[in-house]
């Protein structure tokens, strides 16, 4: 668990982040989103200490991170960074060693720690493991470069812009590995994006910052249908609206019982997969693998239905400027 | 290859040159008048060659220690303000006139090793602190950002990340230095040290060209060898960081 109070960081008189208050459930992932220049990574920085906070306190599970000696802190929080940062010098496996190494493992355990991360990140340890970073395509040093920050089981990972720079293909497997393998291993996590989508994809909470300011904290379906400010929903892109939301529910929340035509679709995909598909396929309904079906007609109600809910807010928008909501939720 | 080859005949050349100098006097006959001896013989060439490489290399050991030690200090954070001091001091080393050191340093010092050793260490500290400091501030900033965010110490990025990553350039300017110190320390034999400069000044002492020559000879060769050497040590340590292609 991470608790952010009333942090504050100010470079030449300006606060750059500016009273930011706000908790991480453990085993939860927060997604950071802003314009350029908003403060996420200032803000992100601050929890292992790259940056030392000019006020508020952060506390990472019961200890508070200003008592402990900044390197000892960041051995126990995990970090990657876009452009993952790796060591040229050092092979695959003696990178993701680096802070086991620090903790001073034994030998036989770190090794048996490498073997299994890079299991883990689907990298052959026999193939892998002795490769310098650059005989690695892009994609793997990114997944090298996460792996090593997981490597002494942290229960925090902090991640800036860690897919970044990967082609949108590998992007997204490298998002659905990263979700699954912190669901698995229950860490904590905060992610700077400023990818909207990214952030609807990953994030259980979202956190939307403007000019060092939190505007907004809470569930994606929330920050979607119910922004807080105008600047959230500058953010979010009116016109992608409905299809984040379809995004974030799965086709099997909506199956019907039934049989139609077409080419089936997977439980797991998302709502929005299976519009594409309908539309694509020029079909009003398309069956589920394993049973059943979704129709048109329930898609459309979701979306309307989140529609609903966003006029509702627009409403009463003048009374409740900015809910700080989820500010305490575990 | 063919660049090689010629590396290693100069290599060959020179040892056979330095252990049977007088099988090669043939070759230095025609440079010589009124039957003058064609090799220097007062002292043995090997044994002046020994002690000229001696003394470069440890004139240069201790600007390497004293370069890449300022280097370090002013790209830390605490030393950032003794930036310009250091670049005073290694300029200064470099632009006077070896031989004015030389004059300076006999007084104080007597005749000697001693006075040649202070003239090369301050000659060479320049080139070796401007790539240390070239080196330390271009790392990529991801790599230490990285460093950091691990939790090494600051000892434990310097040792274990900046200075590896440096190395090669570092390599570069000790190679830079190692050049001309080999071939500024033949004045030392003005002042009595003992280096390859004494044959060449008992060449000119007696116009004996042939003398003139083997000492240079000596003194180039030594100069192209230990610069091939270096720069395949920089090579080496480039390939590792991944900066050159690896074959
Ligand atoms: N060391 C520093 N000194 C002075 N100003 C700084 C420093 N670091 C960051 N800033 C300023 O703080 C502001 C926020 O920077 P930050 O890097 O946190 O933004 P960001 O939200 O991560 O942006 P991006 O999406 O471009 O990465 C910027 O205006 C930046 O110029
Ligand atoms: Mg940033």
């Amino acid at each position: 668990m991470i608790r952010i109070e009333n942090l504050t960081r100010i470079y030449d008189r300006t606060p750059v982040v500016n009273d930011v208050s706000l908790t991480v459930g453990a085993g939860q992932i927060a997604a950071l989103v802003g314009t350029s220049g908003s403060g996420k990574t200032t803000l992100l920085r601050m929890i292992n200490r790259l940056v030392e906070p000019t006020s508020g306190r952060i506390w990472i599970g019961e200890t508070d991170a200003a008592t402990i000696a900044p390197h000892l802190l960041r051995r126990r929080i995990g970090y990657a960074i876009q452009g993952h940062g790796l060591f040229p010098h050092r092979t695959v496996g003696q990178n993701i060693a680096t802070v086991p190494r620090l903790l001073g493992w034994s030998a036989p355990e770190i090794a048996a720690r490498v073997e299994e991360l890079l299991h883990l990140f689907q990298l052959d340890p026999a193939q892998f493991r002795d490769r310098m970073p650059h005989e690695l395509s892009g994609g793997q040093q990114q997944r090298v470069g996460v792996a090593r920050a997981l490597a002494a089981r942290p229960e925090v990972l902090l991640m800036d812009e860690p897919f970044g720079a990967l082609d949108p293909v590998i992007r997204a497997r490298a998002q659905g590995d990263l979700r699954e393998i912190q669901r698995r291993l229950g860490t904590t996590l905060v992610i700077v994006t400023h990818d909207m989508e990214e952030a609807v994809t990953l994030g259980d909470r979202i956190a939307v910052m403007d000019k060092g300011r939190l505007l907004q904290y809470g569930p994606p379906a929330e920050i979607l249908t119910r922004p807080a400010t105008d600047f959230v929903q500058a953010l979010i892109g009116t016109g992608e609206r409905p299809f984040r939301l379809l995004s974030l529910t799965r086709v099997a929340d909506i199956r019907e019982d039934g049989t139609c035509d077409g080419p089936a679709v997977s439980p797991e995909s998302s709502l929005r997969d299976a519009l594409a598909a309908c539309l694509w396929h020029g079909r009003d309904c398309l069956p589920v693998e394993g049973g059943g079906i979704v129709t048109l007609t329930a898609l459309r109600a979701r979306a309307e239905g989140a529609r609903a809910e966003a006029m509702a807010t627009a409403g009463e928008g003048a009374q409740s400027k900015a809910p700080q909501t989820g500010g305490a939720a575990q | 290859m063919i660049a090689r080859l010629m590396v290693l005949a100069m290599a060959v050349f020179l040892v056979a040159f330095l252990v049977t100098p007088e099988s090669f006097a043939g070759l230095f006959r025609p440079l010589t008048r009124n039957n003058a001896p064609a090799i220097y013989t007062q002292t043995g060439l090997l044994s002046l060659t020994l002690s000229h490489l001696w003394l470069v290399a440890l004139a240069v050991t201790a600007s390497t220690v004293t370069a890449v030690g300022l280097g370090v200090l002013v790209t830390r954070p605490a030393g950032r303000e003794f930036l310009p001091l250091a670049r005073t001091v290694t300029s200064v080393g470099q632009t006077f006139p070896p031989v004015a050191v030389l004059a300076l340093a006999v007084p104080a010092m007597g005749f000697g090793a001693g006075p040649t050793l202070v003239a090369l260490f301050l000659y060479g500290l320049l080139p070796i602190f401007e790539n240390t400091l070239t080196a330390l501030s271009t790392l990529p900033p991801s790599v230490v950002e990285a460093a950091r965010g691990m939790g090494l110490t600051r000892r434990q990025q310097l040792w274990q990340v900046e200075l590896p990553l440096a190395l090669p350039v570092i390599l570069a300017g000790v190679r830079l230095s190692t050049v001309i110190s080999l071939a500024t320390a033949t004045i030392g034999s003005t002042v009595a040290a003992r280096t390859l400069g004494e044959v060449i000044i008992a060449g000119l002492l007696s116009a004996n060209t042939a003398f003139v020559v083997q000492g240079g000879l000596i003194v180039g060769l030594i100069a192209i060898l230990i610069y091939e050497g270096f720069q395949l040590a920089e090579k080496a340590a480039a390939r590792r960081i991944g900066l050159a292609p690896q074959h």
